[in-house]
């Protein structure tokens, strides 16, 4: 994973609430069993529209997403998550993100940050009034500033220390296989297994 | 202070606890399919990494298989791949599966539950957001992404934030009609799709525990429709009478009873959030939008955009309406359905198919439109046409097709075209979600028979 300290990219402002993972990226590129390669299904069915701001040129070389309330909901394929990244996105923000998809995002090191949705609309503006404005994410100090404004944001500490440090969880938690080891001498013999097959 | 089920089930699952960060939950089940895995397994074999626990995995073919000719090979070649990579991950990796053709597959929430793998107490995770489902045992079951997936197969543990706890008091008792999917698609009407955001759900009440062990998982099926992370209710009778006897039962039934007894909200709990409804005046209820909060009881009419207060509210039923192709103030009972749907992790259990059958027995369905019939797995199928339920459907001009995901989702033939309109017993009505332009209607499975006989959106008791 990449570590992320600060970014500066453009925006594009995606004038939508309750964009679902469907939405995100339909059901139909699921069936790969790869990881990347996924940015060609992204908002694939608005993506037909030649007025969808993505389509815009302005717009093409954005890395910030910002988004209406609700990014994410529906279902928790992390496809969305890489398909966004694919895409080139390093940043989505919104004023309300879904559970799942948050946590996907910032496992998988797109920075999701949520600010309140005048701030949002705010941000809209700018970037439509224009499309250059640079847009700076600094992790380190919870802060998107942009044009006069700098806008601090809420992350805990640890998933912010671990997107800085571009750690993987499983690494983390390999870490730990001596407490792993002994919580399961102590599991309860009558919790299920699969194995052996009973039927 | 007292602990509420949630809690006390996190307690007991924690493996390690460290200042500022995540707790590492321990997973007792890891149910697997062919879309949200491959990436996973893929990245364990980038990192030499083994599965940990594979007597702790299991894996089925649910999401993208055909429900027709599953003798025959997959024709659609991405299917083929998925399903055939699943098959060679589980052989790779020691998992056990249950590919088509073996009666227990069928869609992951409903093969847990029948093997009786799924009980009080457990933490459960799925690469599926209705994982929530197997909460009905009382068990802390909730969806995980693909690296998720990964993490739990090379550890059988998850670094996870503790969820905050929310009640749901459903009190009172259903009117003749009424099911359990009328109680969540109102709790998800009168919450929001976002009300469940950051909470696990606790089901209580007497209209809760009056219900079957399968209308109980068509309540925690839909936690994450409201946007809870996991939903589920404390195990009684229902719950144990449900496990006895199904394969993977305790063998020491009685300490392993002894153990679920514990497992409740203590008295003096707290709740960070509580929610009433009244079951009494229940009616059922459909959706009329394009997300599963859109919904209103079935004698209602389409609603007026201009009428809801809130602007985000507002545009949003704008753009229902306009990809629903439908008016405001049309009564929804005059909505003709083009195809009803009766299947899925929702409503797509033995218990849905009987009650089904019964409304359609001895009747045909509209000549205007289609109904397939898609049992949650195979084993309920083979139970289905034991008691000659596959003739009711079949008699009644609906079609009986083999156990997936089918239409829910339409990864697999079984699609809406552009602007088909559905009556499906399924979970989401997403845009899209059964087929490009296809246009759903949540319902019950009560709803979804009486419409198949009316072709329109009906309830039983119009019958
Ligand atoms: S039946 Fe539908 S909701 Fe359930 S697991 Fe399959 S696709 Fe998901």
């Amino acid at each position: 994973m990449e570590k992320f300290i600060t970014h500066v990219g453009t925006g594009v402002p995606l004038r939508r609430s309750n964009v679902d993972t469907d939405q995100i990226i339909p059901a139909v590129y699921l069936k790969r069993v790869t990881r990347s390669g996924f940015e060609d299904g992204l908002f694939a069915a608005w993506r037909n529209d030649p007025e969808f701001v993505l389509n815009q040129p302005q717009f093409k070389s954005a890395t910030v997403l910002v988004a209406g309330a609700d990014f994410g909901t529906g279902s928790s394929r992390e496809h969305a998550v890489w398909a966004l990244q694919n895409y080139g996105f390093k940043v989505v923000i919104s004023s309300r993100f879904a559970d799942i998809f948050r946590g996907n995002s910032l496992k998988g090191g797109l920075l999701t940050i949520i600010l309140d949705q005048a701030e949002v609309e705010a941000m809209w503006e700018a970037i439509e009034a224009d499309p250059a404005t640079p847009i700076t994410v600094n992790l380190e100090e919870r802060t998107v500033s942009y044009g006069s404004k700098s806008l601090p944001f809420a992350i805990d500490d640890y998933t912010r220390w671990r997107l800085m440090e571009g750690l993987d969880d499983i690494g983390l938690t390999l870490k730990q296989t001596d407490f792993i080891d002994s919580f399961e001498k102590k599991r309860p013999a009558y919790k299920p297994a699969t194995l052996p097959i009973r039927s | 202070m007292g602990k509420t089920l949630a809690e006390k089930i996190w307690a007991e699952h924690v493996v390690r606890q460290a200042d500022g960060e995540p707790d590492l939950i321990y997973i007792d089940l890891h149910l697997i399919h062919e879309v949200t895995s491959p990436q996973a397994f893929d990245g364990l074999r980038l990192a030499g990494r083994p599965v940990r626990r594979p007597d702790l995995t299991i894996a089925t073919e649910d999401h993208n298989v055909p429900t027709l000719n599953i003798d025959k090979p997959i024709a659609d070649p991405v299917s083929k791949l998925q399903v055939d990579t699943l098959r060679a991950n589980c052989a790779e990796f020691g998992v056990r599966i249950h590919s088509l053709g073996d009666k227990d597959q069928g869609v992951v929430h409903v093969v847990g539950p029948q093997l009786g793998i799924t009980q009080p107490g457990m933490t459960i995770v799925c690469g599926d957001s209705h994982t929530s489902t197997h909460g009905a045992f009382g068990a802390l079951a909730f969806g995980i992404g693909t690296s998720e997936v990964e993490h739990v197969l090379a550890t059988q543990t998850l670094p996870l934030q503790r969820p905050k706890t929310m009640a749901i008091n459903v009190e009172g008792s259903l009117k003749p009609g009424v099911t359990s999917k009328d109680i969540i698609l109102a709790i998800i009407a009168k919450i929001g799709t976002g009300g469940g955001q950051g909470y696990v759900i606790e089901y209580r009440g007497s209209a809760i525990r009056a219900l079957s062990m399968e209308s109980r998982m068509t309540v925690c099926n839909m936690s994450i429709e409201a946007g809870a992370r996991a939903g589920l209710i404390a195990p009684d009778q229902t719950t144990f009478d449900y496990i006895k006897g199904k394969p993977h039962a305790p063998e020491d039934f009685d300490a392993a009873v002894a153990y679920w007894k514990t497992l409740f909200t203590d008295s003096d709990a707290k709740f960070d959030v509580e929610v009433d409804l009244n079951a009494d005046d229940l009616e059922p209820f459909v959706t009329w939008g394009t997300n599963p909060g859109q919904g209103l009881p079935l004698n209602a009419v389409v609603p007026n955009p201009a009428d809801f207060a809130d602007s985000e509210q507002r545009t949003a039923a704008e753009r229902a309406l306009v990809y629903m192709g439908l008016e405001a103030g049309t009564p929804l009972k005059k909505i003709a359905i083009d195809t009803v749907f009766l299947g899925s992790c929702t409503n797509g259990r033995i218990e849905d198919l009987r009650a089904a059958a019964e409304i359609l027995k001895g009747k045909k369905i509209a000549s205007s439109l289609r109904m397939l019939v898609v049992p949650g797995s195979a084993r309920v199928r083979l139970e289905a046409e034991a008691e000659g339920l596959d003739k009711v459907f079949l008699d009644a001009g609906a079609e009986w097709r083999n156990a997936g995901c089918s239409m829910c989702l339409g990864m697999n033939p079984d699609q809406l075209a552009v602007g088909e309109r559905s009556a499906s017993t399924s979970n989401r009505n997403f845009e899209g979600r059964q087929g490009k332009g296809g246009r759903t209607h949540l319902v019950s499975p009560l709803v979804a028979a009486a419409t198949a006989l009316r072709g329109t959106l009906s309830s039983p008791a119009d019958l």
